[in-house]
């Protein structure tokens, strides 16, 4: 239907629904605003925005009126402006003399009302002087400013789904409070940053992270958020002269639709940390051999782990000498090279990182595989998903996600398993909130709370007890005859097996297995059967397991059984981790394949690599990380190039990784600050932040996009992959590119998934690969609505059963111990612990215990704890938290003075190869 | 007294009088829910919509809407619940007719309700009672309880096949609860914070869905209706203004409250058409000794004020209108001689700065700047220019807001500085009063080479 209606003397038709400021706004009518946001649903509060309606008692406020037949408006009358004009006047008398806004960036829209409507001394009297809060580490907040416009509110609610804003007071009095009434740092705010970005006023404000926000102009630089693999597209604020990052904004028309987290919008500033290496370095003889530099990498916990962030930094670089990159260079290729002639490419290594980019992860594996000589390339996917990964592989003929964290728009029933995806995948939990604010049933299966458990049916999980939980979903399923038999008979294979081993569950077999009543299974099971479009999303608590794998079989056993592949709002996503996993193992950072996936004992392939590299390849899958490290232990593995990872906090069993790295007879590792494992190389590289350098990341939606130059690297930092260059060329492999471009020209010429893509058409939204048509499309957003990429075009069933985990509690070890991350920091905190506002928030090292393991071992909510494993021991600060359960303990992982990896075990999936992070036995003491 | 006192009429109040009247068996002595069996057994939910169209019953509430239409306006067939959400929130300044109501005859307050339930096909009841008033929510409590227990409330009623539920929800201190849609968002357990309409309740209200918000009063007189038919009723006060098509008069009785400086406060039921005058002097017995009538709002705060030369008025929806004024609640607050219409300001700027639920600028703002410039006066320091000031503000608060609470603040405070500008003069700094005295001769002066 649509509706015609008269405004300012000229016709105009619009759809039914549409508001008359819309509808003006069509006409180029500019009528102005203070609490509407076109993102936000109107709430017609400022009453700035009104307009005459002819017949109208009232004034309407023109941003939630709709449009009606035959309606003549006025947008601009004298009365109009009149009024205006006055509520700018009563609104500025009650403003500071200076609006923080105007000072920082400038944009403030009361002040930009009162310069048209020329106000300069507002005729009521000033008021009465409402408080500051300083609370925040990231936001200002002046009540003084605040003109009631409720976008905050409606962007903490609506937009981030947080729920922290509210009103307090009534009349004058009123005003903006936080949770009930608390300061904001003391409230449940997590610094999305989200109110502040839609303030209009000076009353929320960004605190400066690096250099003070100025209204002055700033280079702006479209770009991705470095960390997580949601890959929220953002543009940096940048002041050319001070080489910084000014501040971060959200990009609007983008995947993430401009929301960012915590990490996004205020950590940026560890890539100007004074910590940066901005010189090669070389080991000083006097440090050999090698030992642990910094108190927290010492070999047992003799009290000093717990002694702060990097406090003996300077300690540990004064272990080595400056050098020129000719030196440093020179030594690196004659070292590895010398390995390699002598002991065969074998007894080389490398870690690449998720970290880098596409371009940087395709050069690191070419060098691995056609200079050193050998397959042994991995990264720290390995650690994440690499069982997700080997299920999918095995099951549906591709290791990546089916459909995109957004088509939870579309699914009437979600499961989200083994994820805290508001601490991990912040800004997609947004997107799983709202989905459950709008119906979307959320089912939350965790056996840690997560607080996404807020927002939908929770059940609390045994460790371990996934595939009992899901096999007897599915037997439920069957029982109930939901499965769906016309897709099972189209698109899948291996059905009956599958169906005889999850007819041995019922519900009361495995109830006792995953802690899970039978009723409950039942409900459950009926919701996800029922459902017309059913998503799963799942993080690492389903594949940091010794059954990892099987794990994830059980759950694309779910979609497959009930037809929830390749349409909208279906589909198998496992969360990715860290900003370019997706992309790392695209392009072939991975001991077992080249670029998609090739694998390289097909010699097919190889022959189309050797032809592509000009050099001949090794034909045997190399080692994974943890099998690398266990070379090395035993001597067969001599050296090692290590590029942006850090395996001395992010290892399973760390302690005998790093007894293992320190037994390599050489090791460079290229890196831009001296993290725990750069502590015993013998050459470190100094190379370039994330910030200064432009290349593609690929994440967990499959979506490619561009991140930008922003900086300039300090001192003597290179671009990575000039270094890569540099040394293959060195080695005897003389590379050299143009241009960071014709890396990835190369890269996406020799794949399937990025063919055609060139970093014109990565701007923007980015693209999804696979995608054909990169100038008409944004790529598949679904894939798999017509049959897998198997070699029978089915999608096999994978049938997994009940084993036991690889190691039991016993009366030495009763708890079991799961590890995690948190909402500020990221892996080994090598960045976020160096970015000024996460370190504020989340300075400190803790573990999470239930309160009642707690007062059992009469040990204080913040009292320290010594958590023991079978393999070692740490000292660590411990929190009551009913988000545990009883008798279970979890550690985030990010912490060097008390590195959960210390406890781990390094038992490994047979499939995926990935460490079992999230089991192990564990004692508790007061400590 | 040579003139005839115009006379009272009970039936509202009817049992007010009786020991007891608020239990179910006097109530039903009295006749109670008989009228509710009737519509039940006799009449269409159709008819009685009609019936109550007839009698041009209007809301008591403040706003004297046709309940009739209103009703009217409830979708009959959509697949969601309906509500009544009962207006006793009763928080304006001065009034306390629903008190009396709901103290001393509940069974008729629900009885109304469930005639109104019944001919708008809903099945539950919300009476949001002001949080001030216990005993009112005891009352209704125990009626609910009566009711239930002898099956005037509950699943199929009567044997009908009707259902209906009644709940008590307790305000907590907050005026703007009592308008409507702020009702509705206390009632869903949020702030008041008064809706944007439309949609209005009647399509989408409590919960979002289709909700009738009528007053106690108004619902009260619903059996009467049914009991004499709407004719009947329409043929009580005053009738509608044959010449204007759009007047619906004054039918019915009506509760008036008197307070203030005034000898007898005090609530009667009458016919409409007595006057302000003769409810004051002839009901609440006139002015303190020795004092006179300075000013009356007829109906609450929220009305413009009558000068004492003013009051020889009816106090009817239109009558009063016609003088510039309004009936909101029916019940006068007086203020003599001996009251300051500066002061008198200040406190009236005061409450609905205070009460003002702060959602729309003109109103959180504009209450609050007229309270700052009233205290300036009455530190005497005044300009003409504040005048000025108000009046720019007046024309700009009024009408632009999303709840009528701003332009309740408006009306009254409008007429007190036009009506009593003299007052206002007097608390002016002696510069401005004297620039003032000059202005005034000057006007004089124009007038008089003019005319
Ligand atoms: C600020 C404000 C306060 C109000 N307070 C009340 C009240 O306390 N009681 C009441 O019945 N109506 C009150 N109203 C009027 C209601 O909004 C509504 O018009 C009335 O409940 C409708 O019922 P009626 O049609 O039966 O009068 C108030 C209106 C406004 C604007
Ligand atoms: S803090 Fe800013 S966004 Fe929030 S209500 Fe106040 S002015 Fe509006
Ligand atoms: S959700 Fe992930 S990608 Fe997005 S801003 Fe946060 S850390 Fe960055
Ligand atoms: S007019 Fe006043 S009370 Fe009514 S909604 Fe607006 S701010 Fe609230
Ligand atoms: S912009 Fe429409 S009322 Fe605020």
């Amino acid at each position: 239907m649509s509706i015609t209606l008269t405004i300012d003397g000229t016709e105009i038709t619009v759809p039914e629904g549409t508001s008359v400021w819309d509808a003006a706004k069509q006409m180029g009518h500019d009528v102005p605003v203070l609490c509407h946001d076109e993102k936000l649903e109107p709430v017609g509060v400022c009453r700035m925005c009104v307009v005459e309606v002819e017949g109208a008692r009232t004034l309407v406020a023109s941003c939630v009126r709709e449009c009606e037949e035959g309606m003549v408006v006025r947008t601009g009358s004298e009365v109009v402006e009149r009024n205006r004009k006055t509520l700018t006047e009563l609104l500025l008398a009650d403003q500071p003399e200076e609006s923080a806004r105007e000072a920082t960036t400038g944009d403030d829209q009361l002040f930009a009302l009162a310069r048209q409507y020329g106000i300069e001394t507002p005729r009521f009297p000033a008021g009465n002087g409402r408080p500051v809060d300083d609370s925040s580490p990231v936001i200002a907040v002046d009540h003084q400013a605040c003109i009631l416009c409720d976008r905050c509110v409606r962007a903490c609610d609506d937009i981030q789904s947080n729920l922290v804003i509210g009103r307090t007071g009534k009349g004058y009095s009123a005003r903006i409070g936080f949770d009930l009434d608390n300061p904001m740092g003391a409230s449940t705010c997590v610094e999305c940053g989200e109110c502040a970005a839609a303030c209009p006023t000076g009353a929320l404000i960004n605190k400066p992270i690096t250099v003070a926000i100025e209204p002055k102009p700033l280079k702006e630089i479209e770009s991705v958020c470095p960390y997580c693999g949601v890959g929220c597209a953002l543009t940096y604020k940048v002041d050319e002269e001070a080489n910084k990052v000014v501040y971060a904004e959200g990009r609007e028309d983008t995947a993430n639709e401009a929301r960012l987290c915590v990490k996004g919008r205020y950590g940026f500033d560890y890539a100007t940390h004074k910590h940066r290496l901005t010189k090669p370095l070389i080991r000083k003889d006097a440090h050999y051999p090698k030992q642990a530099l910094t108190g927290a990498m010492q070999r047992k916990d003799d009290g000093t782990r717990t002694n702060g962030v990097y406090p003996d930094y300077e300690k540990a670089l004064g272990a080595f000498r400056e050098a020129t990159w000719d030196e440093a260079l020179e030594l690196v290729a004659s070292k590895l090279s010398a390995i390699r002639d002598e002991h065969g490419g074998d007894a080389l290594a490398g870690f690449g990182s998720a970290k880098c980019s596409n371009e940087e992860a395709y050069l690191f594996q070419k060098m691995i595989r056609a200079v050193f000589k050998t397959n042994n390339v991995d990264h720290c996917t390995r650690l994440c998903h690499a069982s997700s990964v080997a299920a999918l592989l095995e099951t549906i003929g591709s290791g990546a996600v089916t459909t995109v964290y957004n088509d939870i728009r579309n699914a009437d029933v979600a499961l989200v398993t083994g994820s805290n995806a508001t601490a991990n995948h912040p800004v997609a939990a947004t997107f799983f909130k709202e989905a459950a604010r709008n119906g979307t049933k959320l089912i939350i299966v965790n056996p840690h709370r997560p607080e996404l458990a807020d927002h939908g049916e929770y059940v609390r999980l045994r460790p371990g007890g996934d595939v009992a939980f899901y096999n007897a979903i599915m037997n439920v399923i069957l029982e109930e005859g939901l499965e769906d038999r016309a897709y099972i008979e189209q698109y899948t294979e291996n059905f009956d097996a599958l169906k005889e081993t999850v007819a041995r569950y019922t519900p009361e077999i495995a109830a006792p297995m995953c802690g899970i009543e039978p009723d409950k299974i039942r409900e459950i099971a009926i919701t996800i059967g029922k459902a017309n479009a059913f998503l799963v999303f799942w993080g690492m608590g389903i594949s940091q397991h010794l059954h990892g794998t099987d794990n994830a079989r059980s759950l694309i056993s779910l979609c497959l059984m009930t037809g929830n592949v390749g349409r909208p709002g279906t589909g198998l996503h496992p969360l990715r981790g860290q900003n370019n996993v997706q992309g790392a193992s695209d392009a072939g950072l991975i001991p077992m394949v080249f670029p998609d996936y090739a694998p390289v004992e097909d010699p097919e392939v190889r022959a189309k690599y050797e032809a592509a590299w000009n050099v001949g390849l090794d034909p045997n899958p190399g080692m994974t990380v943890v099998e690398i490290a266990h070379a090395a232990e035993e001597g067969s593995l001599k050296g090692m190039y290590i590029m942006g990872e850090n395996p001395f906090l992010s290892d399973p069993n760390v302690q005998r990784a790093r007894d293992a790295f320190m037994n390599l007879d050489f090791l460079v590792v290229q890196d831009i600050f001296l993290t725990e494992t750069a502590e015993v190389a013998d050459v470190v590289l100094p190379a370039t932040s994330y910030f200064e350098k432009t290349g593609t990341f690929t994440n967990t939606d499959r979506r490619v996009q561009l991140g930008q130059t922003a900086l300039t690297p300090p001192g003597e930092a290179r671009l990575d992959w000039e270094i890569l260059c540099d040394v293959m060329t060195r080695m005897g492999y003389p590379q050299s590119y143009e241009r960071i471009e014709d890396v990835f020209i190369e890269f996406s010429d020799l794949t399937e998934s990025y063919k055609g893509l060139r970093y014109e058409h990565l701007l923007g939204r980015g693209k999804l690969w696979p995608c054909p048509d990169p100038e008409n499309s944004e790529g598949e957003v679904v894939l798999f609505g017509d049959g897998f990429p198997t070699p029978t075009g089915r999608g096999k069933f994978s049938p997994a059963e009940v084993l036991p985990p690889e190691e039991m509690p016993d009366a030495d070890f009763p708890f079991i111990l799961n590890t995690g991350r948190t909402l500020q920091h990221w892996h080994t905190g090598s960045m976020t612990r160096r970015a000024k506002a996460l370190d504020a928030i989340n300075p400190e090292a803790f573990c999470e215990v239930h309160p009642e393991d707690l007062a059992a071992l009469g040990v204080e909510d913040g009292g320290m704890v010594r958590l023991s494993t079978r393999r070692n021991s740490i000292r660590v600060k411990a929190r009551a938290s009913t988000k545990t359960s009883k008798g279970s303990v979890f550690i985030p992982f990010h912490y060097r003075e008390a590195s959960a990896n210390l406890l781990t075990s390094d038992a490994l999936d047979p499939f995926g190869k990935i460490p079992a992070f999230k089991f192990s036995a564990l004692k508790v003491e007061p400590a | 007294m040579a003139k005839k006192r115009y006379p009272e009429t009970k039936i509202l109040s009817k049992n007010f009088d009786k020991e007891n009247s608020w239990t179910f068996d006097v109530a039903r002595e009295n006749g109670a829910y008989t009228m509710f069996e009737k519509a039940l057994k006799e009449m269409t939910p159709d008819q009685v919509i009609e019936e109550v169209k007839t009698s041009r019953l209007r809301g008591r509430g403040g706003a004297g809407f046709p309940t009739g239409v209103k009703w009217s306006f409830v979708p009959k067939d959509v697949d969601k619940p309906k509500y009544l959400a009962l207006n006793a929130d009763e928080s304006e300044p001065g009034t306390f007719k629903d008190r009396w109501l709901m103290e001393l005859d509940p069974h008729m307050v629900l009885e109304g309700c469930l005639i109104c339930a019944y001919a708008t096909g809903l099945s539950t009841i919300y009476i949001y009672v002001r949080g001030e008033y216990p005993l009112s929510q005891e009352r209704l409590w125990g009626a609910i309880r009566e009711a239930e227990e002898k099956g005037f409330l509950g699943e199929n009623i009567q044997g009908s096949g009707f259902s209906c539920n009644a709940y008590v929800h307790t305000g907590a201190g907050a005026y703007i609860c009592g308008e409507e849609t702020g009702l509705l968002e206390s009632l869903e357990g949020k702030r008041g914070h008064p809706r944007i309409k439309p949609p209005f309740p009647a399509v989408e209200g409590a919960f979002g869905c289709p909700t009738v918000i009528n007053n106690v009063e108004t619902l009260a007189h619903v059996p009467w209706i049914i009991e004499h038919g709407g004719e009947a009723f329409a043929k009580q006060g005053i009738a509608p203004d044959p010449d204007n098509p759009r007047s619906n008069g004054s039918t019915g009785t009506k509760l008036f409250g008197v307070s203030g400086d005034i000898k007898t406060p005090g609530c009667w039921e009458f016919e409409f058409g007595i006057t302000v005058k003769e409810l004051l002097y002839d009901y609440a017995g006139g002015p303190l000794d020795g004092r006179e009538i300075k000013a009356v709002i007829p109906g609450g705060l929220s009305m413009p004020v009558l000068t004492a030369d003013e009051l020889d008025v009816p106090m009817g929806f239109d009558d009063l209108v016609k003088v510039g004024s309004g009936l909101g609640t029916a019940c006068a607050i007086v203020m003599d001689d001996t009251c300051c219409m500066v002061e008198a300001s200040e406190n009236i700027a005061h409450f609905f700065a205070d009460e003002s639920c702060g959602q729309c600028t003109p109103c959180r703002e504009g209450c609050h700047w007229m309270e700052k410039i009233f205290k300036k006066f009455n530190a005497n320091q005044g300009t003409r220019s504040d005048l000025d000031l108000l009046e720019g503000l007046f024309v700009n608060i009024e009408g632009r807001t999303i709840c009528a609470l701003a332009d309740a603040a408006v009306w009254p405070l409008r007429s007190i500085i036009r009506k009593f500008r003299h007052e206002f003069v007097a608390k002016m700094t002696p510069e401005e009063q004297a620039a003032e005295k000059e202005a005034q001769a000057e006007k004089a002066r124009e007038t008089a080479g003019v005319s």
